[in-house]
């Protein structure tokens, strides 16, 4: 149960100080999950490409899988689909139902000062930590788990390869047939399975 | 008003719910699509009214326009009934999986652990990519440039307390707060 009693306070955490949408989250959820041992670091990438791949704010999608998960990896007495449940379903409450709150009871309060700059000016102090969040999430994944996982040197090269090519895809709008197409990063998740599967099994 | 029942407010924040993947903003086109051009529940400058300040609250921006949105047509019941059914998608879509796609076969099966041995590298990619968007319209100048830069690698330095993302976001928002208070009093000094 203690177990649980964390995992709300986390994603309460998450909730009330989840500034700057689902990228600049993701460092916070690493922060709550990955460093007390809740998942692996692995398991943390491979969450954030499922959450890409499924529909749906990756803020659930990140807290439904998590909560389902942990409670097995923290201990074993918490195997078994309705403790998993149970997580899945307080992860996803907690995350959600501080801004609920908020979003109904301070919206006046939000309106009133709107005009006043105090809003604009918290938002413009938030703006550069922001981009410094999302920043560390992608620096906190640049890790030997995710590149180099059985410290193989030819597996490190084709793993950066992957991710630049990746970047560029991501990044830059591809010419195609006279227009410039961006690809949607579903696409490039499932080019970059593909490869993983030829190159790896 | 009077066709947004709680059941159709309810299906029809499922459907989004269920149809847009991206999260945030993919989202809210959709919500003003359906809220705004298809059922004429709230007209577009109410609708951005409710988008300026869901965006200014925490948490995910999807729940938030779907909460002011309910809350607009049928008070708290219907916030609640439009927050369901935007987190109900997402969270069974993603409990299946977690059901069937648990971290021992990520790790044991050979064709599902070498897909996601090659997915790895290009969800770092991924988060690669919205880095530069955000700084871009962020306008960082040399002032500025320096925050992003000391978030980033305190966060990521790993060292307990002062490596908590939490504490650059309070500081943020004070530090924007001080700054205009500071600049209000001396406009007021002149």
């Amino acid at each position: 149960m203690n177990f649980y009693l964390k995992l709300i306070w986390a994603y309460l955490k998450i909730g009330i100080f989840g500034f700057g949408g689902g990228y600049a989250m993701l460092s916070l959820v690493e922060k709550a999950v990955v460093t007390p041992g809740w998942i692996s670091e692995t398991m943390f990438t491979d969450i954030v490409a499922i959450s890409q791949m499924t529909p749906g704010p990756i803020g659930i999608n990140s807290a439904t899988y998590i909560g389902y998960v942990a409670p097995q990896v923290v201990s074993p007495e918490l195997t078994g689909w309705w403790w998993g449940i149970l997580g899945s379903i307080l992860a996803t409450l907690a995350v959600t139902v501080p801004s609920f709150l908020l979003v109904l009871y301070s919206s006046h309060f939000i309106r009133r000062h709107q005009e006043s700059g105090a809003i604009k000016a918290i938002f413009s102090g938030l703006r550069p930590v922001v981009v410094g969040l999302i920043a560390s999430a992608a620096i906190m994944l640049m890790n030997n788990a995710n590149f180099n996982p059985k410290g193989i040197s030819w597996q490190l090269w084709t793993n950066i390869a992957i991710c630049a090519i990746s970047f560029v895809l991501a990044y830059f709008a591809i010419p195609f047939k006279g227009k410039k197409i961006k690809i949607h990063p579903i696409l490039i998740i499932i080019l970059a399975g593909i490869t993983g599967f030829l190159i790896y099994y | 008003m009077n066709n947004s029942s709680l059941w159709l407010i309810f299906t029809t924040f499922f459907k989004i719910g269920a149809f847009t993947f991206g999260g945030g903003w993919a989202m809210i086109s959709i919500i003003e699509r359906e809220i705004v051009d298809k059922y004429h529940w709230i007209d577009r400058d109410d609708f951005l009214d409710l988008l300026a300040i869901a965006q200014s609250m925490p948490g995910i921006l999807a729940v938030n326009i779907a909460t002011s949105v309910g809350d607009k047509l049928r008070g708290t019941r219907g916030s609640i009934i439009a927050s369901l059914g935007t987190i109900l998608p997402s969270f069974l879509i993603i409990l299946a999986i977690a059901i069937f796609l648990t971290p021992d076969i990520i790790k044991n099966n050979r064709v599902i652990s070498s897909i996601f041995m090659g997915i790895r590298p290009a969800v770092v990619a991924l988060i690669i990519a919205p880095v530069i968007t955000s700084a871009k319209a962020a306008k960082l100048k040399w002032r500025t440039v320096w925050i992003p830069l000391v978030v980033a690698l305190m966060i990521s330095l790993d060292m307990g307390a002062v490596s908590n993302p939490i504490l650059y976001i309070v500081l943020g928002a004070l530090g924007g707060f001080g700054i205009w208070k500071w600049s209000q009093h001396n406009l007021s000094k002149k």
